[in-house]
């Protein structure tokens, strides 16, 4: 059982605050992304969960325990680096059993434990390879058994896949997860990368200049996004927005037509769209298509409306080409409105 | 116009180079390898040759393996004693600036701290001070403190010349080594100590082993304060500046084999971490 509680957490460097007063509560066994741009703070949290580096302010709870000045090795957790950080000087073998040696664990279950953990990564080939001998994803396959062979309570990663080329992050990544849900551990992982995100998460945390802008499923994050942040940052092509004004009926006005926005927005708002939630269809946003890109499935239209670029993902059978004029229709329950002050949504 | 230049000044292959430029390489090579191994060979020559040969002239050039001067050096009355002196001094040298030298370049390596920059500075300063300047006045507080003509006192003086380079070169082989191996270490159960111990140690002992080695030679061919700071306790160099100044020519050639054999044989043991430690790939 291993709760992970976040209190107040803050953490600057000299005039700099790379984090702002972070609050977060990870259950136990659940899979937390946190995702962001570099130099959001992401990986400053998760060192500071790993005790790599001490918050400035705040607390941080273990399952039940509070660790925030406890060293790395009294906290359960382990933690796959980057840049592997495989020790060069053992091999495969040692590298996964040096945490259990460090536990003084009797040889043979240091055995056992080593073989399953290596089986499990497919590595069972390699353990008498020293690191010098191993390609990128074959050191990123002994970093995750070195983590796992510790059965810690938290695996914690830092951008493990960054370093892989796409091909094998794929594969990486589908193999990550069946592991990591197998093994029942709370997993903290960090990534700029929205699809690893989405794929691996059950939830996402999303974060912006050292604060969590929202921490909810990854359905819930591409569909409701807390802030307009949100909304540009994850989905590819990201959401359009413009610039709407409420008229005298408590309408809002958007690019020359009338849609129904919240109850009890401002008077000024705006309005954001995914660009699939668009379809061809009378009475819609005028569009006037810039550069067409098919995508097989789907066929991405890059447009202006109103001289605002907005982006469109529609049939792929639809005959369009530059210069056309659109009308576009966005899905009314697709529609979402932001605080153009705050930046936050508005129901 | 702009078009030739450009092409003529484009960066030309290594292999380009034409006839003129192959002779100036090739001579540069045989005039730095003369540069160096002539008076090695004639010091090899001179010392296996017998007195005679020695003084005669012409010369042959090829050495006649007379051991007679070698023998005549080494049963000197002295001679023993200071080359144990030196190897002594020159050994205690390497201990205490490893063990003062390492720490500093971890720390400089791997912490942050006020006057980071200036220590560095400071580290390299003490070389700008001349020998003599230092010799001199320590000369005066070791009789004081009846440090004086002992090896350790001699050592510690070696021990301030080797510092600075101790101290930068294992500050450079400190920061080869990524952080996150010592991270990883921590997660994995040890503390600073234990993972400096497991996964750093192994990790650097070659260069270190050179960084040592290199303090050894520095106070194996120093001179000068060995010569002010001993009376009785001669280290080699010291002994034989006094006494083969008096000396006839063979036995001078001896000494001087002596003194540069021992630490040839350190260079060329060591050579594969000397290179590794300027940043020249030797493989």
């Amino acid at each position: 059982m291993a709760e992970i509680l976040i209190k107040g957490v803050a953490k600057s460097f000299g005039a700099f605050k790379a984090l702002h007063s972070i609050d977060l509560t990870i259950s136990d066994q659940e899979f937390m992304v946190l995702l962001g741009a570099s130099g959001c703070g992401k990986t400053t949290l998760l060192r500071i969960i790993a005790g790599l580096e001490s918050p400035t302010q705040g607390e941080v709870w273990i399952g039940g325990k509070r660790v925030d000045q406890l060293p790395p090795r009294e906290r359960g957790i382990a933690m796959v680096f980057q840049n592997y950080a495989v020790f060069p000087h053992l091999t495969v073998y040692e590298n996964i059993a040096f945490g259990l040696r460090m536990k003084k664990l009797p040889q043979a279950e240091v055995d056992t434990r080593v073989k399953r953990t290596a089986e499990l990564m497919h590595i069972e080939q390699l353990l008498k390879r020293y690191s010098g001998q191993l390609s990128g994803g074959q050191r990123q396959r002994v970093a995750v058994a070195r983590a796992l062979a510790m059965e810690p309570d938290v695996i914690l990663m830092d951008e493990p896949l960054s370093n892989l080329d796409a091909l094998l992050r794929l594969e990486m990544r589908a193999e990550l997860k069946g592991v990591l849900a197998n093994s029942k551990t709370t997993t903290i992982y960090v990534t700029h990368d929205q699809v690893e995100a989405m794929s691996l998460a059950d939830r996402i945390s999303v974060m912006n200049g050292g604060h969590i802008v929202q921490a909810a499923s990854p359905v819930e994050v591409y569909r409701n996004p807390a802030a307009r942040f949100v909304g540009s940052f994850i989905g590819n092509p990201p959401m359009n927005f413009l610039p709407a004004t409420r008229d005298g009926d408590g309408r809002y006005q958007v690019a020359g037509i009338a849609l129904d926005g919240p109850s009890h927005g401002g008077t000024r708002l705006e309005f954001a769209i995914r660009p699939e939630d668009l379809t061809i269809a009378t009475g819609g946003l005028k569009a006037t298509a810039r550069v067409i890109e098919p995508l097989g499935a789907h066929t991405l239209v890059t447009s202006e409306v109103d001289g605002k670029l907005f982006r469109a993902v529609l049939d792929s059978d639809l005959k369009v080409a530059p210069g056309d004029e659109l009308s576009l229709v966005p899905k009314p329950d697709r529609v979402r409105w932001f605080d153009p002050e705050s930046t936050k949504a508005v129901n | 116009m702009s078009g030739t230049v450009a092409t003529a000044d484009r960066p030309r292959a290594v292999s380009d180079i034409g006839a003129a430029g192959k002779f100036l390489f090739w001579a540069g090579v045989v005039l730095l390898c003369a540069w160096v191994l002539v008076p090695i060979y004639l010091l090899a020559v001179n010392t296996l040759s017998s007195p005679q040969e020695v003084t005669a002239f012409p010369k042959t050039g090829v050495p006649s393996f007379d051991m007679g001067s070698i023998q005549f050096f080494l049963s000197f009355e002295g001679v023993l004693k200071a080359l144990w002196n030196s190897v002594l001094v020159a050994v205690l040298t390497m201990i205490l600036s490893i063990a003062i030298g390492a720490p500093a370049g971890y720390a400089l390596s791997r912490f942050e701290f006020p006057g980071k920059a200036t220590f560095r500075m400071l580290v390299l300063m003490t070389r700008a001070f001349p020998l003599p300047l230092l010799a001199l006045p320590i000369a005066v507080m070791f009789i004081r403190v009846g440090l004086d003509d002992t090896p350790i006192g001699l050592a510690l003086v070696h021990t301030t010349l080797a510092i600075p380079f101790a101290v930068l070169i294992t500050f450079s082989i400190f920061s080869g080594i990524p952080l996150e191996l010592e991270e990883a270490a921590w997660t994995l159960g040890c503390n600073r100590l234990q993972a400096f111990q497991r996964v750093v140690l192994p990790l650097v002992l070659p260069g270190i082993t050179a960084s040592a080695i290199f303090a050894f030679t520095i106070s194996w061919n120093e001179v000068f304060a060995a010569s002010v700071l001993t009376v009785q306790n001669r280290t080699l160099t010291a002994f034989l500046l006094q006494s083969l100044s008096v000396s006839p020519l063979h036995l001078r050639f001896a000494g001087g084999a002596a003194l540069v054999i021992p630490a040839l044989i350190f260079i060329f043991a060591v050579r594969k971490y000397m290179f590794a430690m300027w940043g020249i790939a030797n493989r």
